[in-house]
């Protein structure tokens, strides 16, 4: 305990995996019978269990959402910035859970996992889950809990379509959702970079179609082109610009084709980095799960409609660079909120991050995160006295 | 409470679904949920005032209002309203025209250019108005469209637009006999209620 961690951070955390042996029917008709999700918590949940906050994460996350997990971590948690003491998500009054979702490759069960039925990995044979899977296993957490009503329910490109999702399935289940950067679908040319990720992963010669973990090697290249793709599409073009310019790594140009801009050598940096640390085959599943999300379809097509049913309050959010999740898309999902009489918020900040805005401590980001969650915190009902004795 | 909120507060009916815009830190949202149990959202595009909504539990969107608002339903509230805003409007008019669309009933209040002392301001001085209650100089103002009352009451004959009701006040929103006798001269600010 010689490191000191900051004030505002939930300083050391540990993961833990529930196993759940209720089978869980998934929308592509198929059962998983039982299956472990890895979470992590920060804060306490109260008496009444009604301080409780879910957070979702995006199509690379994870359930380590803040803190560290040795003492020695240079980096912490993916949401580190939103969530500790006094920070946006105040950890003082909130109970958080993060979680790793289902076809995962932190912990839950995933292709990585060993299929009961055969001993081996599931690989390709893992069902395709959807958002509404991933929302009806994260109910299966909160039961495990005993939380009936989630404070607020908090996610951020990907995350906030399960945030979004759970508040049309489970209405009476959540006060607060917090749609962050996200978008009611994807659109065409969302779904077109996701195919090409998919693609290089798919045709990268040591996938083995998706069965690489019984040849001991990973489909690392495909990863890596699959992650610089996305990476590029998380920026915005102003970022890149201030970030890497033309910039040399050297100073001079040496005719050949070894990386030499800095922009090059940094997209290569982050796709190998990713290539050993995630696995392919749930990146196939979480993209796949992106484009499918489309909660209008069961409504006529008709987002209004769909979030109809709705009882919770609503924040959105969006950054005004962000061309991968763009603002018009945050506008759509609170265009059809307005348009269903439901209460709520909507924050357009401007920002040079593109996509990656919503995991930066923009500071007018926090200011409206923050004063969002007071009104989450005045929502939460006064304890009941003498519960439980 | 601001004066011209209490005003507004008799026109509003109890439960009606409201939308304000430029709602400023919105107080009158605000005293409207609590006092009337109305429903609805303001308008801004200040990020100091959002916050302010946002920590009153004021449900707040960030738009600009002169980017249209052509996303918001014909007739889908009972009242829309915007305060003390028509005169930093790209386009005033159509503005009105699309708080008719979207609203049952609208109320509009702005500073009147023709209040005494700004005419007696130009008239004496040659300068375009400078005063405590409009305190900008010509090259900075965000109030870009002034008009008087006769010019806004003329702007709604000639599109149709019923007045349910007006009052006229002071820049305090204070009503009396004499801004009653010559509104144009000598009120400051109008509150109107207007229908198609």
């Amino acid at each position: 305990m010689s490191h000191e961690f900051p004030a505002d951070s939930v300083g050391l955390v540990q993961p833990q995996t529930l196993h759940f042996d209720q089978p869980l029917a998934l929308a592509c008709g198929r059962t998983l019978n039982c299956y472990d999700l890895v979470i992590e918590t920060y804060g306490t949940l109260n008496a009444d269990r009604s301080n409780a906050i879910l957070i979702c994460h995006a199509l690379s996350g994870h359930h380590h959402v803040a803190g560290y997990h040795t003492a020695d971590d240079k980096k912490p948690g993916w949401w580190d910035s939103a969530i500790g003491p006094g920070k946006p998500i105040d950890t003082n009054k909130f109970f958080v859970i993060g979680l790793n979702n289902l076809g995962g490759c932190h912990g839950s069960t995933g292709p990585g996992s060993t299929n009961p039925d055969t001993g081996k990995p599931y690989g390709p044979d893992f069902p395709i889950v959807t958002v509404q899977d991933w929302v009806n296993s994260q109910v299966r957490l909160a039961d495990h809990f005993g939380i009936d009503q989630w404070a607020a329910i908090v996610g951020g490109s990907l995350g906030g379509m399960q945030a979004l999702q759970w508040s049309i399935d489970f209405p009476e289940r959540l006060r607060h959702c917090l749609v962050i950067a996200s978008a009611p679908k994807l659109s065409a040319q969302n779904i077109a970079f996701n195919e090409v990720a998919r693609q290089a992963i798919s045709r990268d010669i040591e996938f083995h179609d998706g069965h690489y973990y019984g040849e001991d090697t990973v489909p690392r290249t495909g990863l890596m082109l699959a992650r610089m793709l996305g990476h590029i599409t998380y920026l915005s073009a102003d970022g890149m610009r201030e970030k890497f310019g033309r910039e040399l790594r050297s100073g001079n140009l040496s005719f050949d084709f070894t990386p030499q801009f800095e922009v090059e050598s940094y997209l290569r940096y982050q796709g190998e980095r990713f290539s050993t640390e995630f696995d392919a085959n749930t990146y196939l599943l979480m993209t796949k799960a992106l484009d499918y999300y489309d909660p209008a379809a069961e409504y006529g097509d008709c987002l209004a409609t769909a979030v109809a049913q709705t009882r919770c309050k609503f924040f959105v959010a969006a950054f005004t660079t962000d061309w991968r999740f763009a603002p018009e898309r945050s506008r759509e999902i609170v265009d059809a909120l307005i348009d269903a009489g439901k209460k709520v918020s909507y924050a357009e900040i401007a920002a040079d991050h593109g996509h990656d805005a919503f995991l930066i401590p923009i500071p007018r980001y926090m200011e409206v995160f923050r004063a969002y969650m007071t009104q989450v915190d005045a929502d939460v009902p006064a304890l009941t006295t003498g519960e439980g004795n | 409470m601001r004066a011209d909120l209490e005003i507004i507060d008799e026109w509003v009916k109890p439960g009606s679904r409201v939308l304000d815009l430029g709602c400023g830190e919105g107080e009158l949202l605000q005293h409207l949920m609590l006092n009337k149990a109305v429903t609805g959202y303001g308008l801004e595009i200040n990020p100091g005032n959002i916050t302010a909504c946002l920590e009153k539990g004021v449900s707040v969107i960030e738009k600009n209002i002169d980017d249209g608002l052509a996303t918001l339903r014909d007739n889908s509230f009972d009242t829309v309203i915007m305060t003390q805003a028509l005169q930093v409007m790209e386009r005033p008019d159509l503005i009105v025209d699309e708080m008719l669309r979207i609203g049952k009933e609208c109320i509009v209040t702005f500073p009147n250019f023709g209040h005494w002392r700004a005419r007696g301001y130009l008239a004496f001085r040659g300068k375009m108005p400078v005063s405590k209650f409009l305190p900008y100089t010509w090259y900075n103002t965000p109030n870009i469209h002034f008009c008087t009352f006769k010019d806004f009451e003329r702007l709604c004959v000639q599109r149709n637009i019923y007045i349910q009701d007006r009052t006229v006040v002071d820049h305090s929103h204070r009503d009396h006999w004499w801004t009653r006798l010559w509104p144009n001269m000598l009120g400051e600010i109008a509150i109107y209620r207007i229908t198609r």
